[in-house]
């Protein structure tokens, strides 16, 4: 449960990586092989040059990532070391911290640490992902397609984490016969679905704008009355006797309104 | 388009003092390349603003219906507007919202036009075409009417996900006076065919894993609280047994909305006994989680739940003599016990607890609401504290702490004037 290293020597060294998974992996392989223990990793936007810290950029190498990627597998399940993944999708400046310690955790016991919640890093890392795994269950929940006359069903969403990657197989298994997209208005990409494959795809327009009017103006001509059938419906399950709107903000936070037809107004 | 949506209106009114909204608990998996899948965990795709959530597309075909239940809106006698859907219009319905992401499936029930076997006919007729003609695997609870055919209790569960039948009220006495026409042993027997049934096909499934599922995400039932005079442990034997005997699922609780001027009801405008209903859904979570007995929590010296206090905590002030329980070294069942620490918690504290000894901070961190547990562990750095304490005096201390929404009914709070 300890998780402090024997060796003790501040360390002021700053790793910059590209804002991949596989940079970061690549930065921990790094830093293994300077030893720098308790190196900062940082991404080029988050840095800034400090006084007495040396800087080091790391170039993505798919084959040093690969080596960390693999050595966790001999005491850890896929499942668990995934993770990993789901930790740095969060994109809370704490992530690099996390996973590179919580690495070097896991490679110097010689047992399974994934469930030492007795250990920050460790602790830190569940908490994290289990608020990732809320967004993408949201995600799954509060995604509304509109269809549109070509028959693409079409989403705008605009989660806290980064959780498009995590949600494309529940879609994909479940529209297995519709073709599909969602769109993540703030990271600027998306992902859709052509009756055999997920791909991520960028659109070289302005999606604010397409989001508004011409998304109405590209509609099937049933999907109006669905939506409205919806709302309709919405409002009559409700029971007002039971009002609890604490509980409806709770459940359903005001920020992801914008884009849930039976809210939109 | 106006007709579809006033239909729509009537008959997810009338629908919606159903409670039952689980959409997990099935294992259906889109192989065909269809639509849907039911494997994974529920979702809860919107809440309405009684907070409840929206899972499901939960209708009455009809709400036509040949009984007069007191404590029921579609009742024969009730001056209202009345509606029914076609098949076609069901089905078209739950495809487009099914397509759009807005639910997780259909949940259909119906007053009962004719007869039994006549509306169980159609509510079958809406499953099957779901599953054969349009290819769907998204969940389907459908009502079983007491009644019905076995040969069409039979095919329900083949094409439904779920089956239920409401008991609406916990005793025969309770349903003499408020549904003279209904009897408890014909609600009984279509939950009864299905236990069997689903036993029977698990038991095929281990053998021929090619055997179609059976009603997979089994049976649930739900009883209106408030409504006859029961008491909360009428309530929870009743529910206690359903579990035992019938193997159900799920057993829901509503308080009591009034819909009616009958004098053998609450009036319209008394109040949702909401805190009622919060309790015994905390007393079934203890059954069906936490492995408490239903004697533990409600017997003959206690048959009411106490409405300050939860019943876990209520159960550990009155065996003070378990307390306090060591974290580091109880056994899970006794962990389960202490107030303050859920399910997901016990789970960390006994993988964690392997690797080292566990202390206040670490717990904290795990979700355990310490200020509640303190009273009722011991671990390691827990700041000292003095032996006197009572279940009275800790009861005051956490009642004092606590921010509850049904704060303003405490009764053992002191008044200064």
């Amino acid at each position: 449960m300890k998780s402090t290293l024997p060796i003790a020597a501040v360390d002021t060294s700053i790793y910059v990586y590209d804002n991949t998974f596989e940079g970061l992996l690549t930065a921990v392989f790094e830093g293994y092989v300077q030893k720098h223990w308790q190196a900062r990793i940082v991404t080029s936007q988050q840095y800034s040059p400090q006084l007495f810290a040396t800087k080091y950029v790391i170039e993505t190498n798919a084959d040093k990532a690969t080596r960390v990627w693999k050595g966790l597998l001999p005491t850890m399940q896929k499942t668990e070391r995934s993770c990993l993944v789901k930790c740095f999708l969060s994109e809370l400046p704490q992530r690099e911290e996390i996973i590179y310690q919580y690495i070097q955790y896991a490679l110097r016991s010689h047992q399974n640490i994934a469930r030492d919640y007795g250990n920050k890093y460790v602790m830190e890392l569940a908490q994290i992902v289990k608020m990732v795994g809320r967004e993408k269950h949201r995600m799954e929940a509060f995604v509304r397609f509109q269809k549109l006359g070509d028959g693409t069903y079409y989403s705008v969403v605009e989660p806290d984490f980064n959780v498009l990657p995590l949600i494309a197989t529940h879609f994909k298994n479940r529209y297995a016969d519709q073709r599909w997209i969602i769109y993540d208005i703030k990271r600027k990409y998306g992902i859709a679905y052509d009756l055999d494959k997920v791909t991520q795809i960028t659109m070289n327009f302005d999606m604010e704008n397409i989001a508004a009017d011409n998304v109405v103006a590209a509609y099937d001509e049933e999907e109006v009355l669905y939506q409205t059938l919806w709302k309709a419906f919405f409002n009559s399950v409700n029971i007002k006797e039971r009002k609890n709107m604490k509980l409806h903000l709770r459940s359903m936070p005001h920020r992801y309104w914008k884009y849930l037809t039976e809210k939109m107004i | 388009m106006e007709r579809i949506q006033e239909k729509l209106q009537i008959l997810a009114d009338a629908a919606k003092y159903d409670v039952s909204c689980a959409s997990s608990g099935s294992k259906r998996k889109n192989t065909t390349k269809g639509l849907g899948d039911a494997t994974g965990m529920g979702i809860c795709h919107s809440y309405t603003e009684d907070g409840r959530c929206v899972s499901l597309l939960k209708i009455l075909l009809t709400n036509h219906c040949i009984f007069d239940c007191a404590y029921c809106v579609s009742r024969k006698s009730n001056d209202i507007q009345r509606a029914a859907f076609t098949v076609q219009e069901v089905v078209d319905l739950t495809i487009n919202f099914y397509r759009r992401n807005y639910i997780e499936g259909l949940f259909l029930s119906s007053g009962i036009f004719k007869d039994a076997d006549y509306t169980m006919e159609r509510l079958v007729r809406i499953a099957k075409k779901l599953r054969l003609e349009h290819n769907y695997n998204g969940y389907i609870h459908l009502k079983s009417i007491p009644g019905a055919s076995d040969d069409l209790m039979q095919q329900a569960g083949l094409y439904a996900d779920r089956l239920s039948v409401n008991i609406e009220i916990p005793t025969e006495h309770g349903l003499k006076l408020l549904a003279p026409e209904k009897n408890r042993a014909d609600m009984i027997k279509p939950m009864n065919y299905l236990t069997h049934k689903i036993i029977e096909n698990k038991e095929e499934k281990k053998l021929f894993k090619k055997t179609p599922s059976f009603a997979p995400a089994g049976q649930s039932t739900q009883m209106v609280i408030g409504a006859s005079g029961e008491s909360d442990k009428d309530i929870m034997y009743i529910a206690n047994a359903f579990y035992d005997k019938f193997k159900l699922r799920r057993v829901y609780y509503s308080g009591y909305v009034p819909i009616s001027n009958d004098n053998r009801l609450p009036a319209i405008g008394a109040a949702v006994p909401f805190l009622r209903e919060n309790r015994l859904y905390q007393t079934d979570w203890l059954l069906r989680f936490y492995e408490f007995d239903v004697k533990e929590i409600l017997n003959e010296s206690h048959t009411q739940l106490d409405l300050d206090v939860d019943p876990k905590l209520g159960w550990a002030l009155r065996n003070m003599s378990v307390f306090p329980i060591d974290i580091n070294t109880a056994d899970r069942h006794l962990i389960l016990r202490i107030p303050g620490i859920g399910t997901q918690s016990v789970d960390k504290i006994c993988a964690a607890r392997k690797f080292g000894r566990l202390n206040v901070e670490h717990l904290r961190k795990m979700g355990v609401a310490y200020n509640r547990a303190q009273y009722f562990i011991s671990c390691d750095r827990q700041p000292f504290r003095p032996k006197d304490y009572s279940s009275e005096n800790i009861k005051k201390y956490i009642l004092a702490e606590s921010n509850s929404k049904y704060k303003k009914v405490n009764t053992n709070q002191l008044n200064l004037f």
